[in-house]
């Protein structure tokens, strides 16, 4: 981290730290204090531009990232559509995915509205990856895209063809051909979700 | 139910007219053996042509009568089992059936002359338990959760010990249990022998209960890892007890937790010690075959008797060299030898564990240790009980605020209640000085209650338990295709999110290891055609393939048809010069094998073909159900040989100083070549108003395939000379910088790093092929537009599209874009490179 990162993490920790009610009221996200600010030295690290949003080029300068076989397509998580900035916000949105499910929220009723790492919401996020259309239907060719990014080049595309149809197969319940939102739950629902997609944000 | 009564009813005639004879003509028989040549002399009048010597043979025979007597019981407790005992855990029949075996040696002896002694217990029945255990360790998750299971083991245990004992003490003084002679050392001592969860009982309860893998390795590792601390308490205040309490101060005390220390770690490295041998060892027992397997246990026994004389901890000395040899082991020996290691360990197992539940049932009945004090034994089993719970809890919840995944309080009920105690607090009972302590029987009799209790009535409880909460049971369902796939996609995520948010990863250390591991350990101990072996496509496709081929046989004579025998000779030609010249050194004996066999892969590709040809999947689902099924296997082997495995599947190429790629992993230069000519594509269709997102595979490739300027290099070359010429000076002063990275290396498309499967591949698909020779390298730095696009194609049909000279001069302008977008993303890559680096 630079020097850059450090002193924004120390304006944070000053200015910030007394109305930590408000801060967290402006983020949707249950983080920690010292999670968000840690991030937040990280999103400015990663911002060269220094304009307070990310650009794609900001991820993909990212050298794990490039060599990620789905690292461009979760790139594309965030930016949700249209959009080619992600602000902090939003940054914090998406990872706030990614969060393990703790306890006191497993029984906690929907009333607030589900939290971002609900197991439908990670699957959701998962879902998107594939869905590029945003149909809401995972389509032959869309599978197809992501085996493609995620085999090796060794696996002919008449295997991978077939591949892609039998996964179809053991998901598509209504015949359509697609794999639809509630298909994907359902297929994946002896999956364990939330722990296979959660990271232990440090404390 | 009738065959096991006849057999219960064999075993006690076989007892009554075999066993008790011999054990009163043992008992009568004193003074004969004394004076056996006497006797002998006595009888000879003549050539005697039979004679009866019992005591030459008495021991061995004994001994081996009772390994026979166990046999039997485990064979009536198992046939009993099919009826009565989806209740009733195995350990506690074998419990009960020792009390009637234990009763009727009593009612022909009228004391009990076969008796469980701890020499015995320790240095015969439960090494090859413990070795059982740790050789077949699921290593994964065992370290992985070997944080949490060393605060069970150490601090659960120390709480344990203390809690008991203090309370005792404190209910002790309070006059709950009448006038004893026991004083506060005492009762630690107690508490710290009675502590340890026992690994013998929990292994016996739990494998048949099937409860999570999680939750298993937590009690189980616990069980196995707290001999350690159990062994330095017991020691301590065996020690104490000795020097009596006012001759102890802190130094006494101090040096009691650096014993510790000692016993622990000491045993430890013991046993990580006759791993390394015993690992060098397979190394060179080529030629002994036969006996290699042998090496195995006697090494492992060697680490626990050394051990055991150094008083170290024993059990973790086994432990660890069992964990720690598996991988080389089975790796470096033959794989008959490896199947004879894993049921000779299996039988010895499970047959000390049977003589041990036995006999613990068998030395009940005896009237001389029992000595009966009400308070003393219920507050105990309630202490024992209460404190478990309390201390599971209490560990859980701090343990929880570090863990990803918490345990769950259904989970810690299970737990808690699954702290059972078995022989080896016995044996440390029943190895107590009845001088030190005058009140070692009841010690021993209260600590046999609290095993009884646990072993058989948690033991009996345990199932019901586990289904009433719902615990959640370890999943025996085959993955399906989809889940193998989001399985593989979730790992990238999680990496893709990690390196996102800046985070090394939870497992830094773990990479550490395995990359350490990975150079110098498995160079020093595994053999080089062992290392070869284990390399992880050719392991799996060799697993599965002989999977397939038992199951497709079985299949194919279940169903009565010998057809499998006519294989195809094209195919097996092509499926054996695809793999089978590659592998014929590694696998000489299986490739025979497999030929006889229509195997898997053609079996795959011919259906696929004809899949291709019809528009729909239909053929599947109507097709026969045998050829179904195959395919499905098929079609999951090939995903899982193929998918790329994420980071944390190679953690070991990964280090936090060096951004440094593995030389062998052929992946990431393929995973990274294609991000950057999606990245391209993406740039290109933005400069071009395209919306890449709507674009279907077959449409990408055309369009990638028409703007192939085939064999005109020079084109592009000079119009942007001086871009090139820059980038060429500074590719090499990078290198030369000490990037590791071999994508960047200039011998990356030499044969040597190529994957021997990748090579065979060449011939089908040439332009497949061709992605991976991307001219990095600075001297055909000048090739690198039209090389590239080259790549782009991964249809070798598309390649001989002819339409392509005509379209050239149209594309140019964008070729150019595509250059300099690709020095921008190298001098990007290279960059960030350096940043990671500095960091």
């Amino acid at each position: 981290m630079g020097l850059q990162g450090w002193r924004n993490v120390l304006a944070l920790k000053t200015s910030k730290n007394n109305n930590r009610a408000a801060w967290q009221r402006a983020f949707p996200v249950p983080l920690s204090h010292s999670q968000i600010t840690r991030l937040y030295s990280r999103f400015h690290s990663l911002d060269k531009g220094e304009n307070g949003a990310l650009s794609r080029e900001d991820f993909q300068r990212i050298p794990e990232l490039a060599i990620n076989p789905l690292g461009d397509r979760i790139i594309n998580a965030f930016f949700p559509e249209g959009e080619d900035q992600a602000n902090f916000r939003g940054f914090m949105r998406t990872l706030a995915h990614f969060r393990p499910v703790e306890d006191n929220e497993k029984n906690k009723d929907l009333t607030s509205g589900e939290p971002l790492n609900s197991r439908t919401n990670k699957l959701l996020f998962a879902f998107r990856l594939y869905d590029l259309d945003r149909d809401d239907k995972i389509s032959r060719d869309e599978l197809l895209q992501v085996l493609r990014m995620m085999v090796g080049v060794n696996i002919s595309d008449e295997q991978l063809g077939s591949i892609a149809d039998r996964t179809i197969q053991e998901a598509d319940t209504n015949g359509d051909m697609c794999i639809s939102f509630s298909e994907f739950i359902k297929v994946l629902e002896k999956v364990d979700v939330e722990q296979k997609m959660s990271i232990r944000f440090l404390h | 139910m009738a065959s096991s009564v006849y057999l219960c009813l064999l075993r006690a005639v076989f007892l009554v007219c075999f066993v008790n004879p011999l054990i009163q003509g043992l008992s009568g028989d004193a003074n004969v053996i004394q004076n056996p040549h006497h006797q002998l002399e006595e009888n000879l009048t003549g050539l005697p042509i039979v004679t009866f010597k019992w005591h030459h043979v008495r021991t061995p025979y004994l001994v081996i009568i009772w390994v026979f007597v166990a046999g039997l019981a485990k064979l009536s407790v198992v046939e009993l089992n099919h009826h009565v005992t989806s209740v009733l855990p195995e350990s506690g029949l074998l419990i009960i059936m020792g009390f009637i075996l234990g009763g009727i040696v009593w009612g022909a002896d009228r004391a009990q002359t076969f008796k469980l002694l701890p020499p015995t217990f320790f240095y015969y029945l439960l090494p090859q338990i413990i070795l059982d255990a740790s050789y077949f360790m699921p290593n994964k998750l065992f370290f992985s959760n070997l944080g949490a299971i060393l605060i069970y083991a150490i601090f659960g245990t120390c709480w344990n010990a203390a809690t008991v004992g203090l309370s005792l003490w404190g209910c002790y003084e309070a006059g709950a249990m009448g006038n004893l002679d026991i004083g506060l050392l005492q009762f630690l001592l107690f508490g710290s022998l009675i502590a340890a969860v026992d690994p013998v009982a929990v292994i016996a309860v739990f494998e048949e209960v099937h409860v999570n893998e999680v939750l298993f390795i937590l009690v189980f590792g616990e069980s196995l890892l707290n001999d350690g601390v159990t062994v330095v308490l017991y020691n301590v205040f065996d020690a104490f007890v000795a020097l009596g309490g006012p001759r102890i101060d802190a130094a006494e005390i101090f040096k009691g937790i650096f014993s510790f220390v000692v016993v622990a770690f000491g045993g430890s490295f013991l046993g990580i010690g006759f791993a390394i041998l015993l690992s060098l060892l397979t190394r060179c027992t080529k030629h002994i075959q036969i006996i290699e397997a042998g090496f195995v246990f006697v090494v492992g026994y060697l680490a626990y008797l050394t051990a055991e004389m150094l008083s170290l901890s024993a059990i973790l000395s086994i432990t660890f060299c069992g964990i720690c040899c598996q991988k080389y082991v089975n790796a470096n020996m033959d794989e008959k030898s490896v199947t004879t290691v894993r049921h000779a360990m299996k039988l010895l197992a499970n047959g000390s564990e049977t003589m041990i539940f036995l006999f613990l049932g068998v030395t009940a009945i005896d009237t001389e240790i029992w000595v009966w004090n009400t308070g003393f034994i219920l507050l105990t089993l309630l202490f024992v009980f209460i404190y478990r719970i309390i201390g599971t809890f209490l560990f859980t919840w701090m343990l929880n605020k570090f863990r990803l995944v918490p345990i769950e309080v259904i989970d810690q009920v299970v737990m808690s209640y699954g702290g059972l105690r078995g022989a080896v607090a016995y044996g440390l009972a029943a190895l107590l000085d009845e001088d030190k302590i005058p009140e070692k029987n009841l010690m021993i009799s209260t600590t046999l209650i609290v095993v009884y209790f646990t072993v058989i009535l948690q033991g009996i409880t345990m199932k019901p338990l586990v289904q009433w909460l719902k615990v959640k049971r370890a999943a025996h369902s085959d993955l399906k295709l989809i889940e193998k796939l989001n399985n593989r996609a979730f790992d990238h995520i999680l990496a893709a999110v990690e390196d996102i948010c800046g985070r090394i990863g939870d497992n830094w250390w773990t990479r550490g290891w395995n990359r350490f591991e990975e150079n110098y350990i498995s160079w020093l101990l595994m053999k080089p055609k062992a290392r070869k072996n284990r390399d992880y496509l050719f392991s799996i496709f060799h697993k599965l393939n002989l999977e397939d081929a038992i199951n497709y046989v079985s299949e194919g004579e279940r169903q009565g048809s010998l057809a499998f025998n006519r294989s195809d000779e094209a195919a097996n030609v092509d499926f054996k010069k695809q793999f089978g010249s590659e592998f014929a050194d590694v696998m000489p004996n299986i490739m025979v094998d497999m030929s006889n066999y229509e195997l898997g892969i053609e079996h795959f590709s011919v259906t696929s073909i004809v899949k291709d040809t019809i528009p729909s999947v239909s053929l599947d689902i109507h097709g026969q159900d045998r050829k179904n099924a195959m395919d499905d296997i098929n079609a999951h082997h090939l995903l899982q040989q193929h998918l790329y495995r994420s980071r944390k599947h190679h953690r070991h190429k990964y280090s936090r100083s060096h951004f440094s790629i593995n030389q062998n992993e052929d992946e990431v230069q393929e995973i990274f070549q294609r991000t950057m000519r999606s990245r391209l594509e993406s740039f290109k269709s933005a400069k071009m108003g395209v919306n890449p997102a709507k674009k279907i595979t077959k449409h990408h490739k055309k369009e990638l395939t028409h703007k192939m300027p085939n064999g005109h290099p020079d084109g592009t070359g000079h119009l942007y000379g001086d871009e090139v010429e820059g980038l060429c000076m500074f590719l090499p002063y990078l290198i030369e910088a000490g990037i590791e990275n071999p994508v960047f290396l200039p011998d990356m498309d030499s044969p040597s790093h190529s994957l021997p499967w990748l090579m065979e591949t060449e011939a089908v698909a040439p332009s497949q092929r061709a992605q991976r020779r991307l001219p990095w390298t600075p001297n055909r730095l000048r090739r690198l537009a039209p090389m590239r696009i080259s790549t782009c194609s991964t249809d070798s049909f598309l390649m001989a599209d002819v339409s392509l000279t005509l379209e050239e001069h149209e594309e140019q302008p964008q070729t150019d874009h595509e250059e300099m977008f690709i020095f921008i993303m190298l001098k990007h890559f290279f960059l960030s490179t350096f940043e990671v680096n500095r960091l």
